[in-house]
């Protein structure tokens, strides 16, 4: 493989996770956290971060460790890395952002669980060289990202009438309150999800109409 | 004859690594990952205890309006209030603290005391300011809660329901009211939707004030008296 190619590979490994193979609304993982903290765009984001910074990290040292770890234990290894960089995110976050750390409460530990991390080491990590494994991670964490921003902006709009905490309406407006509760969550996910999957077969149609044509 | 289908068929890959192999990798990982938390640990608990420390002293000055400087406080076995490092023996990091502020002349403002108690979801831990001669409540603020966005959370942000502790007379006992019905000075407008978590602060402050109170009003009486003789 030549420098060219290697460097095309990348951005694919790294564009994927953004659209084509979006976390969260193309393979409707990790809705947990999806659905619980993106009741403001900031919470939204800082979630997105954290779990891109451990999706990156553990994603680096499975990758580089793959050869030495049995198949028989690998999930387990890869849990106790994925535990100590969550654990880690988890203190750092209440050093350098206590506010935040507040707000999102028990959902960082529960990134452990998050299923699109252990999704990517056992799909990926565990079966490519590092520098790869890294640009997959980094794409499907900025695509977790993106998602959980694009949720917690609407929710916050609608339910709070704000945006990052800034008041974007005067008194008259009443806020949704039921976007910020859970079954907003679901709502809009719901609504999110018919719009990608219109968006996609639409495509796939002009697509195929596009081949009998010729 | 021996059937052979009813032999066990076990497939032993010849690969298989030993379970010494296997708990070697598992104690290695482990032990990287407990040395990198550790560090972690160590570096981010100071951090951590620094912030949470000031983010109690900016709520003291927030319950106590009018507070300048103040000066914690904590029990010692006879139930008294004394300054920290006066207590021969008894003392340890986790005595329950309490504040006392002071205002710009000098003379006493109030007491701002922590308190905490189960809510819709997790403790709710407050902090509010208690004016002992006129045994009223002059201020307050949540400082930890795990309520439910939108319904429960109500209790840091509700205009009404904060109006309430301005001046909140804890005597005979706080007491709920409903929304609207708040005709006496000890009593506590609730929140519609936030109701659980409403009482939880009421209760709280209850708990608080009986825990509190007898020490408090000692405590006063006995500076109250020093203050008359040296003005």
């Amino acid at each position: 493989m030549n420098s060219i190619e290697q460097s095309g590979r990348a951005t694919q490994e790294l564009v994927k996770g953004l659209w084509k193979e979006n976390p969260t609304f193309i393979a409707v993982l990790g809705m947990c956290p999806t659905l619980a903290v993106t009741n403001s765009a900031i919470n939204g984001l800082a979630m997105g971060l954290a779990t891109t910074f451990v999706l990156v990290g553990s994603c680096f040292l499975v990758s580089v460790m793959r050869n030495m770890i049995p198949k028989q234990v690998r999930i387990t290894t890869f849990i106790v890395i994925i535990a100590t960089f969550v654990t880690a995110v988890d203190q750092l976050l209440e050093a350098g952002f206590p506010k935040i750390h507040k707000e999102l409460g028990a959902f960082i530990a529960l990134i452990v669980v998050n299923c699109i991390i252990l999704g990517r080491q056992e799909a990926f990590s565990y079966k490519n060289p590092p520098w790869l494994s890294v640009m997959d991670a980094l794409g499907m964490g900025l695509g977790f990202m993106c998602s959980l921003l694009t949720l917690g902006t609407i929710r916050e709009i609608l339910g709070s009438g704000s945006l990052f905490g800034i008041t974007l309406f005067g008194d008259k407006f009443e806020p949704w309150v039921i976007m910020v509760l859970p079954p907003g969550g679901f709502l809009l996910l719901g609504f999110l999800l018919v719009f990608i999957n219109w968006m996609k077969f639409g495509r796939l149609k002009t697509k195929k109409a596009q081949v009998e044509n010729g | 004859m021996e059937d052979k289908s009813l032999q066990p068929e076990i497939a032993i890959d010849p690969d298989e690594p030993s379970s010494l192999t296997l708990i070697m990798t598992l104690g290695v990982a482990g032990f990287f990952s407990g040395l990198i938390l550790v560090v972690s640990y160590f570096y981010t608990l100071p951090v951590i205890e620094r912030n949470k420390e000031q983010s109690l002293q900016e709520a003291i000055y927030r319950v106590l309006p009018g507070c300048q400087k103040y000066e914690a406080l904590i029990l010692n076995s006879n139930n008294e209030l004394v300054k920290p490092g006066t207590v021969s023996g008894g003392e340890n990091k986790s005595s329950k603290r309490i504040f006392l502020g002071y205002n710009d002349k000098g003379s006493i403002l109030g007491f701002a005391i922590p308190a905490s108690e189960p809510g819709f979801a997790d403790l709710i831990t407050l902090l509010y300011g208690y004016e002992a001669q006129g045994k009223v409540i002059i201020g307050f603020e949540v400082l930890e809660n795990k309520e439910t966005p939108g319904l429960g959370d109500k209790i840091i942000k509700d205009k009404n329901f904060l109006a309430n502790f301005r001046a909140l007379s804890v005597e005979p006992l706080i007491e709920p009211a409903k929304p609207g019905k708040k005709n006496k000075p000890n009593q506590v407008e609730t929140i519609t939707g936030a109701t659980i978590s409403s009482k939880a602060v009421i209760r709280a402050l209850q708990n608080s004030m009986t825990e509190w109170r007898q020490a408090i009003d000692g405590y006063v009486q006995k500076n109250q008296l020093t203050y008359n003789q040296n003005p």
